[in-house]
């Protein structure tokens, strides 16, 4: 099993869901996190004094899957999340020990 | 403007009189000095009377909520409540003041004084509903309360508006203590200063009896030096001696609501109605040239504001905006009802650059923290339209010029004899002495409560905020 990991742009996330609902994703974990990376924060002024925020808001997406669809979820990933813009985000590929379905107990690949 | 005149003997006079009847007063041999209850219904019209207390009420909205919306808006949440509590008892403080002595300091002769008036009106003794105020016609009178009343609303306002200057870090018992002296010493004076006068139908025989600065021929419509420019310079003074905030410049202290500031600003810029146009004192023609130019040089100030942002920032925003208007509102006060609607639109264009550029460039070449900008936009602001109402009023230039009122009935002024450039010294007079005289005893009374009860909170409150440590509460419970 696979953790993958991706930090996305705010308004692609339905699109990022839909193209791995398609391609037999069952689930994920969103969170509206803040960071920064290449592209540098946004500029505020208020009547002369400017302010720059060094943390931008993204979405970041948590999925585990099994070890086969895991090529396949990442391309998907990069390929709806994708704009050709600085800060379009990164995705990031763990290993996974264990996976417990916490109703049946049921374990790894069947507690998907 | 403005002096209120007690007519005995008429005390019990009708309602009924006051019907209206054809305005023939106007059209007689002389000034009516002690009216017959037949003159009387002549002498006060129900429309001036409606305009007046409407005009009164609109001006109160400008401080609360206006003022107190517009200012809170541009604190941070955990100030939020100090800031609309320091505006809301100003206003409740300075109305007991003014009734106490507040107005007949300001709007009673003080015989060959003519720096402040006396205490003959003090707790309104003698004023009733039956007691009269001039307007600037001849035999032409209002309702002493209603002008009161209006008078009052300016005393409300300008002491709150210097809590602009050092917001988010003041105590709130010293700031009271302040507002009721900052009131009696410098407020009053000035407003008697500009203001006073004996009214049109007693200066021909009393040609000297009037405010130091309205007898210099000062012209002040709606209070560029009394409002604007008096409590501009007692904010850069607050500032400098309380400091600057905790943390400034060197962590974000970004507006926390301007959804709020733009409510603020919109309420001002209707409230302004009453008190640019409501300082005629009656509902005329005048009192319809105050009120466009009004309009149109805010719409002009909010645009040019913009537009420099867009220059300057690349994006025009909203606060920039909205302070674009209020300076355009600061501007045209003085000269609401002299100028003509379009050197009041150039009035508006010219005074945003101005602001802007003390707001941005001078303020943090210097190095004061004026949280809100009530120097920057008010007193700024505020010269920019005591000046330009020496230009703006010239007949030449489509401007009402001003009246010759020591002679019955009054004479206006020939566009010949309207002088910008002697104008503009007199002007400049004004707007000397306001600074001098607010700046100075406005810089001592801050000294005096700095080191004695103390001003500021101490640095544990003030990074906390003021609203939970000096008030107990919170303005945003989620």
């Amino acid at each position: 099993m696979k953790l993958i990991i991706a930090i996305i742009k705010p308004f692609k996330l339905d699109e990022v869901r839909e193209a791995l609902t398609e391609i037999g994703v069952a689930g994920m974990t969103v969170t509206e996190v803040k960071g920064f990376g290449r592209q540098k924060g946004q500029t505020e002024i208020y009547r002369g004094a400017e302010y720059s925020t060094n943390m931008v808001p993204k979405i970041k997406i948590e999925i585990v899957c099994a070890a086969d669809l895991a090529a396949k979820v990442v391309e998907s990933i990069q390929a709806s999340a994708n704009t050709g813009a600085i800060g379009d985000g990164k995705i990031f590929v763990l290993d996974v020990g264990q996976a417990v379905r916490i109703r049946t107990g049921e374990t790894d690949e069947t507690a998907l | 403007m403005k002096h209120a005149l007690k007519y005995a003997g008429i005390a019990g006079l009708g309602v009924a009189l006051f019907a209206a009847l054809p305005a023939w007063a106007q059209a007689a041999a002389g000034p009516i000095k002690a009216p017959t209850a037949a003159q009387m219904a002549g002498m006060v019209n129900k429309g001036d009377t409606s305009w007046m207390l409407i005009s009164s009420a609109l001006v109160l909205m400008m401080s609360v909520p206006g003022l107190a919306l517009f200012y809170g808006g541009l604190v941070r949440t955990k100030n939020m409540l100090s800031v609309l509590m320091q505006v809301l008892m100003i206003v409740c403080v300075a109305s007991l003041v003014w009734v106490s002595w507040g107005y007949s300091m300001a709007f009673t002769s003080g015989g060959e004084n003519h720096f402040f008036g006396g205490l003959s009106k003090a707790f309104l003794k003698g004023v009733d509903g039956t007691t009269l105020a001039a307007t600037f016609s001849n035999n032409v009178y209002i309702p002493e309360f209603a002008y009161v009343c209006f008078q009052m609303t300016f005393a409300c306002i300008t002491p709150a508006l210097i809590v602009g200057a050092f917001a988010e870090r003041v105590k709130f018992t010293p700031l009271i203590i302040f507002v009721v002296a900052w009131l009696t010493l410098v407020y009053f004076p000035i407003a008697h200063m500009v203001w006073y006068w004996a009214g049109p139908d007693f200066l021909p025989d009393a040609p000297t009896d009037g405010g130091f600065l309205f007898g210099k021929g000062a012209l002040d419509f709606a209070g560029g030096t009394v409002v604007h420019i008096n409590a501009g310079i007692a904010g850069l003074m607050g500032c400098l001696v309380i400091g600057k905030r905790k943390g400034y410049k060197t962590e974000p202290m970004p507006p926390h609501s301007l959804t709020m500031t733009m409510i603020g600003a919109s309420l001002l810029w209707v409230g302004w109605f009453g008190f640019n146009a409501g300082s005629n004192l009656e509902a005329n023609g005048v009192t319809g040239v105050a009120f466009i130019n009004t309009y149109v040089a805010t719409a002009a100030a909010a645009i040019s504001w913009a537009v420099i942002e867009q220059i300057v920032h690349k994006k025009p925003s909203l606060l920039g905006a909205a302070t674009g208007a209020v300076a355009g509102l600061v501007a045209i006060t003085p000269a609401s009802g002299y100028a003509a609607p379009m050197t009041s639109v150039v009035l508006g264009l010219v005074v945003s650059p101005i602001c802007f550029f003390f707001v941005t460039t001078v303020k943090n070449a210097l190095k004061y923290d004026d949280s809100l900008d009530v120097f920057g936009v008010h007193c700024i602001g505020g010269i920019v339209g005591a000046l330009g109402t020496a230009i703006v009023a010239d007949p030449k230039l489509g401007g009402q010029g001003y009246f010759d009122y020591t002679k019955f009935p009054a004479v206006a002024v020939a566009p010949a004899d309207y002088h910008i450039v002697s104008q503009l010294w007199v002007q400049a007079q004004a707007v000397g002495i306001t600074l001098f005289w607010s700046g100075g005893v406005s810089l001592v009374l801050f000294l005096i409560l700095k080191y004695t009860i103390g001003i500021r909170p101490s640095e544990e409150v003030e990074v906390e905020g003021l609203d939970i440590n000096e008030h107990g509460e919170r303005a945003y419970n989620y």
